[in-house]
């Protein structure tokens, strides 16, 4: 009788291409990204981490309710969105701006959902950073945890039925691997032999729960050979690696119809949200060592800069840049309309319901008898 | 006191001895002639939704069924049988038994190109599925703008069945009737079954389809018209199945045969009683209960769910709102005991709502001031 240990003896292996100074390890096998693709990706990672500072700074100064940055998790965003084609679907958490940062999602379209102004995609309905685009197959963000992991399996399901070439891809954090639908989703996605990348992002905090009072597992990765399900553990903060691991992937997805974990290690450099001050959990030596040393933007540039694809000037000339862009996106976004009254009904229905129309005009009657009571910036 | 809901609830507010003052002992049961008119071909209510589903994957193959046991085994109570057979496993999916699983799945398909039937093995188990049911299948389109539809139908027997105790029977028709960006069905005849859940498998919206366990087996007359593969029935409008002049009495499922039944009793008492199967829960045709009530002046509503905040308090509420002056009699409820169901046989049926509770309410309580006329 023997039965098995709780834990391996060995930790699962984490998948590395760069090391800390963004020199490839001698020996490691990745894929290879041209100069173009390259650096596109890096003023990607730029542009979010710049993105971040001023919406966050935005929240702050009390002009839209609420943000959430994706600081330290740049590399996981921007390598994993380069390593998938656009008709690949994506089921977000909401730490993952950068997918449709670098689907073509401009500055001005962020700042407009996050104002929810006339212009925003969602008409003003979902909160903050829930940003959603058909056309960029990117899901309206969900803000339970962990729904969108059996969705993803479903999309998936239905890709598979159609018999078409791209899979879907979902995202979530390592807190999210203790909801009951993580594992309905892993173990249908084995069942059902769905074209799936989960993708979690373990950053070692679930708001202030960190991993050891998570789960007792190593990580997350073991968890899909218990499914039967096969997985990588790969530096989340090394741009190539994670390049490198979901491009494969991606290839075994859709050629064997299967569907694959990644755990992607990293850390959640920033506060969970704005509704949070995570130095009251965590030291702030913690904060600040994977902040400057850890940085996976900085590493990243060495490399681009080691190829001689990157300069100093390119650098300064970037930062101006985009801050630029992304201080007029946000006058431009504020001083866009908000969605109309009629704006609060559409879209319960495909087809706008009789009672509907009735709350609609008994809105419109009321509003315009105690126009005192309500907004003014609602066109009626 | 007009304004004063008195609510019926099981057989507690109808003693024996009240029964056997004004009305008969014993019942016909299951006798009373329905109001079909010539039709001969029979179908059972488990046959209608079995051809019903089977037409419409046949139509549309982006239609495809998923749940516990709908492969292999043909579905807990058969609804699904031969379907397999014919669509394959692809199509006919049997699955782990994950509600929210199997329901995240079956939202995330209809986001994105399919048109997932889901089915329960009983309406209680869909609350191991909530979350994906109101928070995402209710709520994406709108959250999307537009963006995300999602054309889902979950279906299955919903409410009591017989000896299956707290956990197999609760009606849920009030609670997914409240929320916005669900459609709720609720078919009673062979008729109701096929139309309705054709509607529902085409409409964009997400469906929520409650069937009962014990009208699967009961056959019902079915028209030619019924028959027919284009038969459709439209979301949102009761049929009215029997034509009255004194009292309206609104039922949906299994209660809309008690209700017919109390009619005909009813009829023999003098009585001309107009009965609306609500067919749609959500939209609620308002239109049509108004326009009765305002021609028969009397109303009993009849569920076998709860009495607070169930669809015959919704009934009240927009008769009281839109139709007050044509009531010349308080608004009687019937519904389920405030109770969860109790297995054992006595105690289960004192729960639900008995043919007697119908017609006491529809004549009126003895010695209520407020309706003498009515004796």
């Amino acid at each position: 009788m023997r039965f098995i240990e709780e834990s391996p003896e060995k930790r699962t292996l984490c998948y590395q291409v760069l090391n800390d100074d963004g020199q490839t390890i001698i020996g490691s096998n990745y894929q290879q990204i041209s100069k173009e693709v390259a650096v596109r990706m890096y003023r990607d990672m730029v542009t979010l981490q710049v993105m971040d500072t001023i919406f966050y700074e935005a929240q702050r100064q009390g002009r839209i309710s609420f943000y959430l940055t994706t600081n330290g998790e740049e590399a996981i965003n921007i390598a994993s969105a380069a390593a998938l084609a656009l008709d690949d679907i994506i089921f977000p958490q909401y730490r993952e701006p950068g997918v449709l940062l670098w689907r073509g999602f401009t500055l001005q379209e962020f700042a407009n959902q996050l104002f929810g102004n006339k212009a925003d995609y969602g008409k003003g309905r979902q909160m903050p950073i829930h940003y959603g685009s058909n056309k960029l197959n990117y899901v309206t963000v969900s803000s339970p945890i962990a729904t969108q992991i059996p969705q993803a399996v479903g999309a998936a399901y239905s890709l598979k039925m159609e018999n078409k070439d791209s899979c879907a891809v979902t995202y979530f954090g390592d807190g999210s691997t203790s909801e009951g639908d993580f594992h309905a989703a892993l173990n249908f996605a084995a069942v059902m032999e769905a074209p799936v990348i989960f993708i979690c992002r373990n950053n070692g905090w679930a708001i202030s729960t960190p991993t050891m009072q998570q789960f007792r597992s190593d990580g997350i990765v073991v968890r899909g050979q218990a499914y039967g399900i096969r997985s990588i553990r790969v530096d989340g903060n090394d741009t190539l690696a994670v390049y490198s691991a979901v491009h494969a992937a991606r290839e075994m997805a859709i050629r064997e119809h299967r569907p694959i974990l990644i755990e992607a290690l990293t850390y959640r450099v920033g506060h969970h949200s704005t509704s949070d001050d995570s130095t009251k959990y965590r030291s702030v030596d913690e904060i600040e060592h994977w902040r400057m040393a850890r940085d996976p933007v900085t590493r990243f540039r060495k490399w681009v800069r080691m190829n001689g694809w990157w300069s100093d000037e390119d650098e300064s000339q970037l930062r101006i840049d985009v801050r630029k862009k992304v201080v007029d996106a946000v006058q431009v976004a504020e001083r866009v309309k908000k969605p109309a009254l009629a704006d609060l009904f559409t879209d319960v229905y495909d087809r706008l319901p009789s009672n509907l129309h009735e709350q609609e005009a008994l809105l419109r009657d009321t509003v315009m008898k105690h126009p005192q009571d309500y907004p003014p910036d609602v066109p009626l | 006191m007009l304004g004063i809901i008195r609510q019926k609830v099981g057989c507690r507010c109808t003693p024996a001895s009240i029964l056997g003052q004004s009305l008969p002992r014993t019942w016909p049961a299951l006798s009373a002639p329905r109001s079909f008119s010539s039709a001969a071909k029979q179908m059972t209510v488990r046959d209608a939704l079995n051809s019903a589903l089977d037409e419409e994957m046949s139509a549309d193959p982006k239609v495809f069924l998923m749940g516990e046991e709908v492969g292999e085994y043909q579905g807990a109570y058969k609804i699904s049988k031969g379907l397999l057979d014919k669509y394959g496993p692809e199509r006919v999916r049997d699955t782990p038994i994950t509600e929210a699983g199997f329901t995240g799945i079956g939202v995330g398909a209809a986001y994105y190109g399919l048109r997932p039937v889901v089915e329960f093995m009983t309406f209680n188990f869909s609350m191991q599925a909530i979350d994906h049911i109101i928070n995402s299948a209710a709520k994406s389109n709108y959250m999307s703008a537009g963006q995300i539809s999602v054309p889902i139908v979950f279906r299955g027997p919903n409410g009591a069945a017989a000896g299956v105790g707290a956990q197999h029977s609760q009606c849920y028709a009030a609670w997914y009737g409240s929320c916005p960006g669900l459609k709720v069905l609720a078919p009673y005849s062979s008729e109701d079954a096929r139309g309705l859940l054709k509607a529902a498998i085409r409409d964009p919206d997400p469906v929520v389809f409650l069937e009962n366990e014990l009208l699967y087996g009961e056959s019902f007359p079915v028209s030619d018209e019924v028959l027919d593969s284009s038969y459709c029935l439209p979301i949102g409008k009761a049929k009215i199945e029997r034509e009255g002049k004194d009292v309206t009495i609104t039922a949906f499922s299994k209660m809309v045969g008690y209700a017919l039944q109390a009619a005909e009793i009813l009829s023999k008492e003098g009585i001309s009683a107009e009965v609306i199967n609500l067919r749609s829960i959500r939209p609620l045709d308002r239109q049509t209960i108004n326009a009765s009530v305002r021609k028969t002046n009397r109303l009993v509503t009849v569920e076998e769910g709860y009495p607070q905040h169930g669809v015959g308090a919704e009934i009240c509420a927009s008769v009281v709102e839109e139709s007050f002056g044509y009531l010349d009699a308080p608004v009687e409820r019937i519904a389920g005991a405030d109770v969860p169901m109790p297995y054992a046989a006595n105690l289960e049926r004192m729960a639900v709502p008995q043919n007697s509770n119908v017609l006491s309410a529809s004549v009126g309580e003895p010695g209520n001031l407020m309706c003498p006329e009515y004796f």
